[in-house]
């Protein structure tokens, strides 16, 4: 929010978004639609898909609203209106998926009014103000979060579509499971670190 | 929304939302939080209960409005109040520790879309009267205290040799520096799951630790 100007570019932005810094795997965000959603690749594209685009309109809506609240000195509105924005553009793409697609809209479920909750989205907006991009790296940064967690998705979904064939002990079935895939893929996405030259 | 199973005995909402219904080990909610700031126990504990003060005002919030708010506007309403605690407690850490405020980065204001407090806003304290939902959410917030500093204290000790800040393990111990980084909260989570799903099989520990959980993680988000 400061005006110091990051000077990093905008391919590194992207690819520190993405990979090094994985929205899933290194900070964590999302953990639900991705344990939740994660159960086949089809679905797990689809979802992934939207909430890119969510992301990609809610961080450019999250800059205007910062630069309006810093104008008008209220940035104690910041969490509040961004809530806000993000809720009326998932409410947006339901009514455009629903009378666009009607199967997308069923097979998105319950989850698709739920990315109003969903924590990547409103951690993307919070994340980029807190680093001060300005707008192009903001655009950078969200489609590069975007992507990350649209690679996730698949990944993960890829990994457990696999996992049904398998037969392991009773007791870490489900989520544990799950979790032990996802602490694997977290370790070697560990490996992108350094490339972009970023944090 | 997991209430259904312990209608019979319910042993009062404070102890089933500690222990019964623990929003993290059972039902598997708030995710996020939990993985993220768990890599020491104090950021653990402070997020605990920066988390568990939300959760009492915006169920003790809900439960008094909930006369007033019409059907269709009931999840927006419930965002926004919680969005303006979680604004107030952001400011309150601020005031209080600016190096704690640092460490928890954006985690503080992303309680927001912790689905556990809108959970507990929209399956509890919008249908109870205010001393049952304050019981609720005080139960709720103590549950995820316990889970958040289970997750620190086993990240820290193994990962550091330390507890609190304090060596426990003396000089010679090497850290497993994995531990404190993203994939051990992966794995400490799992770990605490297994245990928890393999005690309650054995007729201990909170119930249903394999029933609730995929009502919990598919129902809600964030």
């Amino acid at each position: 929010m400061d005006d110091v100007i990051n000077p990093e570019p905008l391919w590194s932005v992207f690819i520190n978004a993405s990979l090094v810094n994985n929205f899933v795997f290194a900070y964590f965000l999302g953990i639900c639609p991705f344990l939740g959603v994660s159960g086949n690749v089809k679905s797990a594209g689809r979802m992934g898909l939207a909430v890119a685009f969510v992301m990609l309109v809610a961080t450019v809506c999250g800059f205007a609203i910062q630069r309006v609240l810093v104008l008008i000195d209220a940035p104690y509105l910041n969490l509040i209106s961004l809530i806000a924005v993000i809720a009326s553009t998932v409410q947006l793409i339901e009514i455009f998926v629903k009378k666009t697609s009607p199967s997308l809209f069923r097979a998105l479920g319950i989850y698709l009014p739920l990315m109003t909750t969903n924590c990547a989205i409103l951690g993307v907006v919070l994340f980029q103000s807190g680093r001060g991009y300005g707008f192009l790296q903001a655009i950078a940064f969200g489609l590069g979060a975007g992507t990350g967690f649209l690679l996730a998705l698949l990944l993960i979904a890829g990994l457990r579509e696999r996992l049904d064939l398998v037969d392991p002990p009773d007791v870490v079935r489900g989520t544990a499971l799950t979790l032990v895939l996802a602490g694997i893929l977290s370790l070697c996405f560990m490996g992108f670190s350094g490339i972009g030259g970023g944090p | 929304m997991s209430r259904d199973s312990s209608v019979s005995s319910d042993p009062g909402p404070f102890v089933n939302g500690l222990w019964k219904q623990n929003p993290v080990l059972v039902q598997v909610l708030g995710m996020c939080p939990v993985l993220a700031v768990s890599n020491t126990a104090v950021n653990a504990l402070a997020m605990g209960l920066a988390t568990g003060s939300v959760l009492i005002l915006s169920g003790a919030t809900v439960s008094l409005i909930r006369h007033w708010v019409p059907a269709e506007a009931r999840i927006v309403t419930f965002i926004m109040v919680i969005a303006t605690f979680v604004t107030c407690v952001d400011y309150l850490v601020q005031s209080i520790s600016i190096d704690l405020h640092r460490s928890l980065g954006a985690f503080l204001p992303l309680i927001v879309v912790n689905c556990l407090v809108l959970g507990r806003a929209e399956a509890f304290a919008s249908q109870q009267p205010l001393l049952r939902s304050v019981a609720d959410a005080a139960g709720m917030g103590c549950g995820f205290v316990i889970a958040l500093l289970g997750l620190g204290m086993v990240r820290e000790l193994v990962g550091s040799g330390q507890l609190f800040g304090y060596d426990l393990l003396g000089e010679g111990f090497q850290g497993w520096t994995v531990m404190l980084l993203p994939p051990g909260g992966f794995f400490t989570l799992a770990g605490w799951l297994v245990l928890f799903r393999w005690w309650g099989r054995r007729g201990g520990g909170p119930s249903g630790a394999d029933r609730s959980r995929s009502k919990g993680a598919s129902t809600t988000d964030g």
